[in-house]
């Protein structure tokens, strides 16, 4: 028998399955975001017009932006709690400047810096003092919570004539400009971690921290960098709600930490570190924004929906955990 | 037959993905006799004594207790047939108390109701008869190793086991321990009930078996009994060629003595100042037993822990390395002794693993430099023959062996002036094995001075140009030469014999 042109077959056999499960991978979740929309195309007319499907975009933005940075936080094993929090308190300090006209300039720069800094707290607490990321997060959610209520004093500001009232009701052609932020923030994160040595050194500190460390890279580093990261994207978050609203108030973006998780997290990103993509995260949000808008249009009542989406999230998780694991 | 016999396995097999664990192995227990079981790692020990502990169940083959066909589908059909294995990592629970861990899972009792009391005068029945030091209510966790394995010989015990499997029991144990334990297989012996033990030290089986079986990859290889019970023909038997091509590797001609210069190393618990001299273009090995601070010490010199003192003088200048990165831009490299925990990233393929330390080199502006990183892992994996279906492998997809070469390979592209490997053997089967031994020749050659931690001493007889022995955080030997045997570096090892004057390496101020 001739050996070696049979290894030659099945390396390029398992060559082959190996590509293959690296595509059901990346793929992941996309099969169940087609058959819901399908199903909803199916049962509501209006569902499939463009103007709905800008629609479910644009509300689909925010959660993407969020949940962009939250999969760069789970894939490094840990959990960011007060993106919520943080989006309310940048939304209301985005919404104080924009009152001052000497401050006009700060609209967009002070909320995304302070977003920054409140993310680089969090990682420095998880990464020096060495605080689990759930116990630091929880913490800063409830006290920056309190802190978005205590800036804007318990009321809600509201500016008719806000500077940055075009990314949140603007159009660049016809795709809202909401929309253009969210996906240029997916294109940088996947680039971020697709094309860069920072990338390859997230998914090494999540997959096996110890190791991560014995090959010299600065873990500390690479952790505060994902939770700054996921801070300056709340802050983001906060800009853009804000500007859509021409408002902001300390009551902003409450749950919203559950939306950018369960977006990751159907989005096959692996809670333990080291697995996942953010294309994976895209489709995940995607399909909480289809089911919303779809549950919507077909006059299922709010409570309903909501004990739709817990199931589906439970179900779509599951049958991806079924399919990949019998490779 | 003419001897008795109580258990007896005929052609066992077992798969699993991708490997032949067992392939046809026959072998038999008579009562009241100490039976060895020995064969390098992969062998296939371990799975052969996990069938007969009901963990797992054969593909094909069929085992006769007092000559009965019997079908152990789980563990507890086992314990109650009177077969216990006492595994390596030791299944006690350290929050309860030690009556509690004898009786777990078979406790006495009704509705749900246990009866304390007569669990704890059971357990200290058995306890009075391995002359054990402590009490049934003591808490587990206050115990030490040693102790805890006695509670798993008392729980073998109480199911009036008649065989008892142990496996690598003295792997965590000090002399004295290891000497005791001795004492309390022998008299498991002397009251009928048979022992089926398995090691890798020669030493151990030479004195207590009365029997010993080798399998090699999988198979049956043979059974010495009485006089035949002879290391040399063991050891040959288990590698199934003879020592000397197995270590065999080139030995370079150029060399550059005193290159290291190691100097009182100490972190102030396990490592109580360690100095010496490395040559590069030489295999240095490390000795010693577990727990002697030989790991300890290399992730000082790598800087993967705090060290209270020690200097490093490397080619005439001194470095300073207070972390893994500065190790690594001083071209110290460390391959950890726990390949999946310490070193492999399981989840990321072949290719990012043997880059992962030069990603930052050949990236431009912090992008990847995916065209030089495909060169490295291309060339590497020509260079170090690693069996693999393509580089997007998954690194958890690979065999042990390949596993280790993906580590050496991610570490030799750092240029190393310094290599440490510890363990790098452990968990490797017997062909990669040599393969290993022979990259090392290469790497040494290339003026890298290479320090081998190993447990395996025929591996640093076989392999080392010199052997350090360290015991106590300290060096107590320096052996060159004829002096490197198994029996020296254990006399030192052990503290049989008294340390040497070694004279110390002193490091120049250059001030």
């Amino acid at each position: 028998m001739n050996t070696t042109s049979m290894t030659a077959d099945t390396a390029a056999k398992a060559k082959a399955k190996a590509s293959r499960s690296a595509l059901m991978r990346s793929l992941g979740i996309l099969p169940i975001l087609f058959l819901i929309c399908a199903l909803f195309a199916l049962l509501n007319p209006n569902f499939l017009t463009a103007n709905n499907l800008t629609n479910v975009l644009r509300q689909a933005s925010i959660n993407i932006v969020l949940a962009a940075g939250m999969t760069m936080v789970i894939l490094t094993g840990g959990i960011d709690l007060s993106v919520g929090s943080i989006l309310a308190c940048t939304a209301v300090m985005s919404l104080l400047t924009s009152v001052r006209p000497d401050m006009h300039w700060a609209t967009i720069i002070v909320p995304l810096a302070a977003g920054l800094v409140m993310g680089a707290i969090n990682g420095v607490l998880i990464a020096y003092v060495k605080l689990p990321p759930f116990i630091v997060t929880l913490g800063s959610m409830t006290a920056l919570r309190g802190s978005a209520y205590l800036f804007a004093k318990g009321t809600t500001i509201i500016n008719n004539d806000l500077n940055t009232a075009w990314i949140g009701n603007s159009y660049l052609g016809p795709v809202p400009w909401l929309v253009i932020f969210s996906f240029v923030v997916i294109l940088c994160s996947w680039i971020v971690l697709t094309k860069t040595t920072l990338g390859v050194r997230i998914y090494a500190v999540g997959g096996n921290e110890q190791a991560a460390r014995l090959t010299g890279i600065k873990v500390g580093g690479i952790l505060v960098f994902v939770y700054a990261m996921s801070g300056l994207l709340a802050g983001l978050g906060g800009v853009m709600t804000s500007s859509r609203l021409y408002s902001a108030s300390g009551l902003l973006g409450n749950g919203y930490e559950l939306d950018a998780i369960a977006a990751v997290v159907l989005g096959g990103t692996s809670f333990v570190g080291g697995i996942g993509s953010v294309a994976g995260t895209l489709i995940g949000a995607l399909i909480i924004a289809f089911l919303n808008n779809g549950l919507t249009l077909m006059n299922i009542s709010y409570f309903m929906q909501l004990v739709i989406k817990g199931l589906v999230i439970i179900i779509a998780v599951s049958i991806d955990k079924y399919r990949t694991s019998r490779r | 037959m003419p001897e008795q016999v109580i258990l007896s396995v005929s052609d066992l097999s077992k798969s699993f993905p991708g490997v032949k664990a067992l392939s046809k192995v026959s072998f038999d227990v008579r009562p009241g006799e100490i039976h060895a079981v020995v064969g390098e790692n992969g062998a296939g020990k371990s799975t052969l004594m996990k069938i007969l502990a009901g963990i797992y169940l054969p593909d094909e083959g069929r085992i006769f207790l007092d000559g009965a066909q019997v079908r152990l589908e789980n563990p507890l059909k086992a314990l109650h047939l009177g077969i216990s294995l006492i595994n390596q990592e030791l299944n006690i629970a350290d929050n309860i108390t030690v009556a509690e861990n004898v009786f777990m899972g078979s406790e006495r009792g009704r509705f749900g109701f246990t009866r304390k009391e007569e669990m704890r005068k059971a357990t200290r029945e058995v306890l009075d008869l391995l002359d054990a030091p402590f009490d049934p209510g003591t808490r587990a966790g206050t115990l030490s190793i040693a102790e805890k394995q006695q509670i798993e010989i008392a729980r073998a015990l109480v199911h009036n086991s008649r065989i008892i499997i142990m496996d690598e029991p003295t792997a965590a144990l000090s002399e004295n321990e290891t000497e005791k334990l001795f004492e309390l297989v022998l008299s498991l012996r002397a009251k009928g009930i048979s022992i089926v033990y398995i090691s890798h030290r020669i030493n151990e089986i030479y004195r207590l078996a009365d029997r010993v079986t080798v399998l090699r990859d999988g198979s049956y290889i043979g059974t010495l009994e009485g006089d035949q019970i002879e290391s040399e023909l063991i050891v040959k038997m288990m590698v199934g060629r003879s020592l000397t091509d197995f270590y065999q590797h080139e030995v370079a001609t150029e060399r550059t003595e005193g290159f290291i210069k190691v100097e009182n190393f100490a972190d102030g618990k396990k490592v109580n100042g360690v100095s010496f001299e490395a040559t590069a273009g030489e295999i240095l090995a490390i000795a010693g037993l577990v727990g002697s601070g030989r790991t300890e010490f290399a992730r000082l010199v790598f800087g993967a822990d705090r060290k209270t003192s020690g200097r490093l003088v490397i080619g005439g200048r001194e470095v300073q390395v207070a972390s893994p990165s500065d190790a690594i831009r001083q071209g110290i490299a460390y391959v950890p002794e726990d390949r999946k925990a310490q070193g492999l990233f399981l989840q990321m393929n072949a290719h990012e693993n043997i880059t992962m330390n030069v990603i930052g080199q050949t990236a431009v502006a912090g992008f990847l430099g995916a065209g030089a990183n495909e060169r490295i892992t291309v060339e590497a994996v020509r260079k170090f023959a690693i069996k693999l279906a393509s580089p997007k492998s998954l690194a958890l997809s690979l065999s042990g062996g390949n596993q280790q070469k993906l580590l050496l390979a991610r570490w030799l592209q750092i240029m190393p002036r310094l290599l440490l490997l510890d363990e790098p053997t452990r968990g490797v089967d017997v062909g990669a094995k040599s393969e290993i031994y022979k990259l090392m020749g290469e790497i040494a050659k290339q003026n890298v001075a290479v320090v081998l931690i190993s447990s395996e001493l025929p591996e640093v007889v076989g392999v080392a140009q010199r052997v350090l022995v360290m015991r106590g955080g300290r060096i107590v030997a320096d052996l060159k030469g004829a002096d490197i045997n198994q029996e020296t570096i254990i006399a030192f090892a052990t503290g049989v014999r008294e340390p040497q004057q070694l004279a110390t390496a002193t490091v120049r101020d250059p001030a």
